[in-house]
Parts: structure tokens; sequence; C-alpha cells
């Protein structure tokens, strides 16, 4: 299956990837009115600093522990790609508590969102990939 | 000082409505022009910082920004010219010399564009290139005089070492420290993939580099840096740097600030030395002197690889290439007042030294009258910009090209002439990590390789015009050019004739 990765040597920590995701998954179609005088809630994350610096998203593990953890069944695995239901996700936090790589976190809306590889959303193929200047997160099959 | 005499060159336009504060700009200023106003919330710039080479414009993603020409002005004057004037406040501030990067940037003529090419009409038929078979392979090296035959007949084929090239093109000297390992690599991987030739400059060769051998020129320079018996043998051939077009009859110097690391260790110098090079070759003092290095580095690569002397196009270069054709080298490199540099004095590259399209023209006639043009090919650069420059080089002699500006601007230069300050946001002309790892040599290579297969795709289109199906039917081919807007002096030295002649 086709997951994103990165490649950090080449990852420049300019952050675009995570503009680039909140826009693809705000549903609007001009980025400055989508992003414009907001808090931004991206599925991408970058860490690191000025020396290295990558971006963490959701690794799609094909046996994930969230799917497991959680209370209400609201995290579901469909065609390897995991999904949350956000109308089951009663805001528990149990699956921050064990993604070993830290790829949860709560939205805008005060549920659990995720990297979904925007297959929710209109954009062919994930945002942040289409967007990264220096080609260091990929889409790929590995 | 107190006072800046100065008012910034340039102005950083951000359209507010634009702008997400995403501070991407921000992020990718090396010269730290953008800043965030949390007061505010909004960017802000200081805009005496900028030098315009369009990386927030680039990765803007909302085209919130702009870069324009400040419109502050000094009184008009022809004479004194705003920049003559910023100029003197500069020395008159540091007491130092100018320094500049890149090509010459004054409104001198240049020749390619008053240079016409002809094509083919109802006499003689053009060739669709899309349907035919069109050569654009050459080769570099000394030819032979005559045809030979042994005591039985045959073809004596022993030919001294050659280059071959796909195309009439080579990515000219450009020495690690002064670019990034990042664009060595982008330029490496691109030579071998079209089949030509990239050049090291006089940093030496990267050990990661010895890969790309058979696709290398390995430069010596007066400073000698980075020479060794193996650089000597890893490459396709040796070139001897007299000078630059840039900065003929001067030497380098790459501030010790940029031999860091890998840098130090390729040139075999220590870390923080200044590099320098030398204006002349200290064993170079004459012809004689230059044919004892070319045979020594023959020498010490058992005459298996071509040796090219590389100078700058200067008032008397016709005799020089005589005297260099003469010495025992295989091909002579020249560079033309406006070629590139990664610094330079700015007087030195503003004025020194001739436009390659006249010394060209009047090397390739000097060498054919003296009936030594075999002994030699020609390679010529100094701002070669596109196929049809390529195509009246060729047609005015040239075997070959070398473009460096051109393939700098395919891996993301903007020509922002500040190469010198080592805080290139491209990746390119620095060696600090964060901005090196700006140039990911994927992307770098697969531009460049773009670059030169539209290059090759046009030159077969021009070539079909004319009804040449052959680079080698072209060279020298003066019958193809017209001169536009020009005089007799000038037409008489290009050795072509005035459209409508």
């Amino acid at each position: 299956m086709k997951r994103v990765y990165v490649n950090e040597q080449w990852c420049l920590g300019c952050h675009l990837c995570e503009y680039n995701c909140a826009f693809a998954n705000s549903g609007m179609t001009d980025m400055a009115e989508a992003l414009k005088g907001k808090t931004i809630f991206p599925r991408i994350h970058i860490e690191g600093d000025d020396k290295i610096s990558f971006a963490v998203s959701c690794r799609h593990c094909t046996d994930p522990i969230c799917v497991k953890s959680c209370i209400a069944g609201a995290i579901r695995q469909q065609d390897g790609i995991i999904k949350i239901n956000k109308n089951k996700c009663v805001g528990c936090l149990t699956c921050i508590l064990v993604c070993p790589y830290g790829s949860l976190a709560l939205g805008e809306d005060g549920v659990m969102q995720k990297c979904e590889l925007c297959s929710g959303n209109a954009c062919d193929e994930p945002a942040c990939v289409r967007g990264c200047p220096n080609h260091a997160i990929v889409f790929e099959e590995r | 000082m107190s006072v800046d005499f100065i008012y910034p060159e340039f102005e950083v336009i951000r359209n507010e409505n634009r702008c997400i504060a995403c501070r991407v700009c921000e992020r990718q200023c090396a010269n730290e022009v953008h800043f965030f106003n949390p007061r505010k919330g909004i960017m802000q710039s200081d805009e005496t910082k900028c030098v315009d080479c369009q990386r927030c414009v680039s990765l803007c993603p909302t085209r919130a920004l702009k870069i324009v020409k400040s419109d502050c002005t000094l009184r008009e004057n022809a004479n004194w010219q705003s920049d003559t004037i910023k100029e003197v406040y500069k020395q008159a501030g540091s007491g130092g010399v100018l320094l500049s990067s890149m090509g010459n940037p004054k409104p001198l003529p240049v020749y390619w564009d008053r240079i016409l090419i002809n094509a083919s009409q109802v006499t003689n038929p053009p060739i669709d290139p899309l349907r035919e078979p069109m050569e654009t392979k050459v080769f570099l090296g000394k030819k032979p005089e005559k045809i030979s035959r042994d005591p039985i007949g045959k073809l004596i084929t022993d030919l001294p070492a050659q280059l071959e090239l796909s195309m009439p093109v080579m990515f000219s000297a450009m020495s690690y420290g002064s670019i990034s390992y990042n664009a060595h690599a982008s330029l490496a991987r691109a030579a071998e993939q079209l089949g030509i030739l990239y050049n090291t400059g006089e940093g030496g060769l990267h050990e990661d580099f010895y890969c790309y051998g058979k696709n290398t020129i390995v430069q010596v320079a007066s400073g000698r840096f980075g020479v060794h018996e193996q650089y000597l043998k890893a490459g396709a051939a040796v070139e001897i740097k007299m000078g630059q077009g840039a900065k003929p009859g001067i030497g380098g110097h790459l501030p010790g600030t940029k031999i860091v690391g890998d840098v130090s260790r390729t040139r075999m110098i220590p870390e923080g030395s200044d590099a320098i090079s030398p204006a002349p070759h200290h064993d170079i003092y004459s012809i004689e002197d230059l044919r004892q290095l070319v045979y020594s580095l023959k020498e010490a690569t058992n005459y298996t690889k071509p040796v090219i002397v590389k100078v700058a196009a200067v008032h008397n270069i016709a005799a020089i290439a005589s005297g260099i054709a003469r010495s025992g080298a295989d091909i002579i490199a020249i560079d033309g007042f406006r070629g590139g540099t990664g610094a330079a004095p700015t007087r030195i590259r503003d004025n020194v030294g001739i436009p390659i399209e006249l010394a060209l023209a009047c090397v390739d006639q000097r060498l054919r009258d003296e009936g030594i043009r075999n002994n030699v090919s020609l390679v010529v650069g100094g701002s070669i910009r596109s196929a049809a420059d390529v195509i009246k080089a060729i047609a005015l002699g040239a075997d070959a090209c070398y473009v460096a500006t051109a393939a700098l601007l395919a891996l993301g230069c903007h020509l922002c002439r500040t190469c010198q300050t080592g805080k290139c946001n491209w990746g390119i002309a620095t060696q600090r990590p964060e901005l090196v790892k700006r140039l990911n040599p994927d992307i770098g290579s697969q531009r460049l390789v773009n670059l030169m297969d539209a290059w090759r795709h046009e030159i077969k289109e021009l070539m079909g015009g004319m009804g040449i199906n052959s680079i080698e039917a072209l060279r020298g081919n003066r019958l193809m050019l017209r001169g536009i807007g020009m005089t007799e002096k000038e037409l008489e030295i290009l050795g072509i004739s005035h459209a409508g002649e």
C-alpha cells in the first residue's frame, strides 16, 4: 500500500505541509480565505529544529494499536487506511496515549482527527506530498 | 556610520489580504528579511537585507509576496547614474574593493542577438527532425591532418584521446566550495544521464563523485587545490585553467568560512584557511612553460585523456590561442567577458575582457589561416543562454559550448548576484548545511536533464530548418549566419555578411 514517507535529509522544516494539510481538509477553494487569521489544526506536524527536521503523520500501521485501543470503536481500518468516525469519537484521548508516533491530535471540533491520506477530501494525492518544495515528503510503496 | 546614504534597492510588497502568516518566508530567508510581529499578528519585513533572490516569492503558498525595485530615486543624471553614485557611497563607507557575483550585467552589446540564422526554402529542402535522423554527437580533441594508410593499405584509425558528447554542450567549471555538494551532485548526475561532461572547477573532486569520472573534466588551476594522481586519473579530461571570463587576469579567493569539512578535505587545505588562487600559474610564463604542464599532465594520465587549456577572452586572444594550439593541448576553452563567477571585483567583472562571439570568430579564423585548426577543438563559454546561442557558436566555428549560468538557473538560481555572501537561499552557492539541503539533487539533476533535452530538440529543429542533419556539417559554416545592425568592422571580425547580402 502507498503511504506517506518523509526523507528527513531533504525536509527543510518550512512547515508548508502543515498549511497545505489544513487547507486541503478545510473544504474551501481559496487558501487565504481558509486559513487567514485562524489557528490551524493540521494532521501532519513538523518535528525537529534548525539542523534536522521531519514531518510526522499517521504511519497507517498494518496492525494499528489505535484501532484496538479505541473505546468507542471510532477508529477503523479501511483498505489499509486508518480512519476516524468523528460521530463516534468520545474524546477520551486513549489513541493519543497509545500511538507510538504521536500522529493523532484533537481537531478544531474537539474530537480526534488524523491523516487519512487525503482520501476524504478533494485532493488526488496527499496535499502535503504535492506541496512539498523539496520532495522530502513522498507517497509511495515501500 | 550613523547615516546610511543608500536607500534599500528593493521593496517587499505583501498582500495582507492573502498573507496567512504561515511564516515560510521567514523560515526560508537566510538574509532574515521577514519576521512575525506577534503584537500585530502580521508578517513584516526589513527590506534593507533583501537581495531579491525570490525564494520567499516562490515558496509563498498564497502568492502574497512580490519583490519590486524601489522607486526611491536619486536625481536623474545620465553621467552619474544611480548605481554609480551608490557604488561611490559604498566605497566611501567601506574603503574596500567592490565585490560582485555571476556575469557582467552591464548593457554591453550581445552579439548573439544581432546574428540571425538561415533556413532552407524551395531550392534546398529543410529536414524534419521528428521524421529523419539528426546527429548532435560531437567528438572533442586533436584530429588527424590527413587520411593515412599502413603499408598494406588499411586506414590508420589511431586517434589521439577524444571526448564524446551526445550534444555540443558541457557544464562549465564551478568548484566544490564555490557551489554546494548538492549542486555538484546534480551536475554530475545530469551529465551522466545526458552523455555529456561537467567540470569540477578548481576545488578538487569530492570522493563521492569519482563514480561519475567518465563524465567529469578535472581542473588544474593556479592554486592546484585538490590535485593529486588519482584526481587526474579520475576524469575523462584534464583542464588547465589559465583564466576565467568574469575576472581575466586575477586569481580566486574562497574565504575561509567556506572551507569547512569536506570542502577542506577535497581541496587538501586546512579548515578555515582562505583558498587563494594566484593570478598566474607561477610555473607558466610562456607557451613553452604551458607546453611543459600540458605534457606533465599527459604523462601523468598515460596520454589517455585530452588536455584542455581554458583562457579568458582578452584583446589578443587569437595570438594566445594560436600559441595554445601549438602547445600540445587538445582542446582550447575560451570564456567570454559575460561569464559568471562566485565572486569577482566588480570593476574587473564589468570592464575586463571581450565578448565571446568576437573572440570565437577571430580565434577560429586565425587557427584556420595558420592551418592548425585541426590541432585543437574549440569550446566556448561566457553566457551561452539558449539553443540558438549554441547553434550560432557552432556556426561561428566552435566545437562545443560550456554553460554554467543557464545550468544554475535550472537549479533554482535567480541571478541575485550575491553568491559572495555565502547565504544562497537556493542551496547552490553556499556551504551552510541547512541551506545546502534545499537543493535536492533528485530534483536538480532532473531539471538539468530537462533543460538540455529541450535544447537538444531545439538544436535539431534549427539544424533541420537549415537543411543540415549533423552538427559536424554546421561547424564553421558562417554562411548560415547574417548580422543585423552591425558595423562593417564587426561583420568583418565575425566573418559574416549583413542580413540582405
